[in-house]
């Protein structure tokens, strides 16, 4: 006998009274050696800059590997710091970052086959009554993401919406370490993000 | 038991797709939707390592005035005291234990403390109105907080939400993500509230509303409520797509 689940609701405009967390950005601390910072913008279908959203990653340690007892291979050592999990909410101009490590591969389906690095994203925001989800993937594993299977499955026009652009050294965010990628996420309209069914 | 998939050699679990259960994202009586829901189809994405997998914070998070929203700050805060208790399940009946449940309202006035609130209810210098707990081993949690108030909000003419409070919660895998709002029973606003009336099926509105429990309600103190979640469980059905390739 199941239950019925409990549907979701909107976060509505108040979520930042409680959802944002002082070092939500962070996946790992910011002095991490080889830590990225990934930086984007939300928009809605008029191209406006939505400020009032909040972005969540979940993602796997460089090694590949979870922390989590359903992951059968159990964490990789040496990734002191790393939680997986990052939130931020959006400015006034509709950015975010989330402060974070490169994750490997994943195994998949077939002898020898793989996921690509990438990370599952989260949206929320008011007029969202749902979550949506997408997933970011890396712009330096071009074979790699040729390989991937969830990609392969994604129309070839509307696969870069999911893969990161590597930002420009001179547009880094000054306070961000290392290499900065960008994510932007456009609900509607033009380049609309592909979201999954998860 | 769980449901089982094998996926590149190795044996995960399968959550069920919640079909039907949450409003569609393309809902006309709730305006903000118009240009903020996705045009093309969802892209159906099969469940692998990264999805049933997910965050599982600590107890490091929480301290003792968390959950109770009435002793945050030096004084009470005005209003009805309501204590909040339920459980955190799966659908296949399973408790949820250890997770985080964060959570929002507006104080006895129907006002939120948010910058960008304008409704000109006053505030309460003695209520912030926010909380979190975390679930037990038998997936309870329980808060104490004040009965929230009505509010006005643009929508349409004379839209007032019903009272509420915005619920969060982890739960173990990343498909159990769950952001929602608990209602209060027989509140006269929810038939005409186009966010609670956004779920299409009549019996799943109704389990976004407590239920007043008065073996919960304290003499001379406090009302009680109970209010039960429920996170998408063990899938039945593996997708045709989510077959291995042996
Ligand atoms: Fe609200």
């Amino acid at each position: 006998m199941t239950e019925g689940l409990t549907p979701s609701q909107t976060v509505g405009p108040f979520f930042a009274m409680r959802l944002p967390w002082p070092d939500g950005p962070f996946v790992v601390p910011e002095d991490t050696p080889g830590a990225i910072t990934i930086v984007g913008r939300m928009y809605d279908g008029a191209g406006n800059v939505i400020p009032d959203g909040l972005v969540e990653t979940w993602q796997a340690d460089p090694a590949g590997r979870f922390a989590h007892p359903d992951d059968p291979r159990g964490p990789a050592a040496g990734y002191r710091g790393f939680r997986g999990f990052g939130r931020c909410p959006t400015a006034v101009d509709g950015s975010f970052r989330i402060i974070t490590l490169k994750p490997g591969p994943l195994p998949a389906d077939g002898a020898g086959a793989a996921e690509a690095p990438h990370l599952d994203v989260s949206v929320f925001c008011r007029g969202l009554l749902d979550r949506v989800v997408t997933r970011l993937y890396f712009p330096d594993e071009q074979a790699a993401n040729e390989a991937d299977p969830v990609l392969a499955s994604i129309d070839e026009a509307r696969r870069p919406t999911l893969i990161a652009t590597a930002e420009p050294a001179d547009l880094a965010d000054p306070a961000g370490p290392g290499t900065v990628l960008r994510f932007d996420i456009r609900l509607q309209g033009d380049g609309e993000t592909v979201f999954f069914d998860v | 038991m769980t449901a089982e998939v094998s996926r590149g050699g190795l044996v995960l679990p399968s959550y069920e797709r919640p079909r039907g259960a949450h409003p569609p994202l393309d809902f006309s009586g709730y305006r903000s939707t118009a240009l903020r829901h996705p045009q093309q189809p969802l892209v159906l994405l099969p469940q692998r390592l990264t999805e049933v997998t997910g965050p599982l914070l600590g107890n490091d998070l929480i301290t003792p005035s968390d959950s109770d929203l009435t002793t945050q700050h030096a004084g009470e805060p005005q209003g009805q005291r309501i204590i909040l208790t339920g459980r955190v399940l799966d659908s296949g009946g399973r408790p949820v234990p250890d997770t985080l449940i964060e959570i929002w309202q507006t104080n006895a006035a129907g006002r939120y403390r948010h910058a960008r609130e304008h409704h000109p209810a006053p505030l309460d210098p003695n209520f912030t109105g926010i909380g979190r707990a975390m679930t037990d081993a038998g997936g309870n949690y329980r808060f104490v907080t004040i009965q929230p108030g009505a509010y006005p909000w643009g929508n349409h003419h004379n839209a007032w939400r019903p009272a509420h409070i915005h619920f969060s919660l982890f739960g173990r895998a990343f498909t159990q993500r769950l952001v929602t709002q608990m209602y209060f029973p027989g509140d006269p606003l929810q038939p005409i509230d186009p966010i609670f009336n956004s779920v299409p099926d009549p019996k799943a509105r109704e389990r976004m509303v407590a239920q007043f429990d008065i073996d919960l309600t304290q003499p001379e103190w406090a009302l009680g409520y109970r209010w039960d979640i429920v996170l998408r469980g063990p899938g039945a059905t593996v997708f045709e797509s989510e077959v291995d390739d042996q």
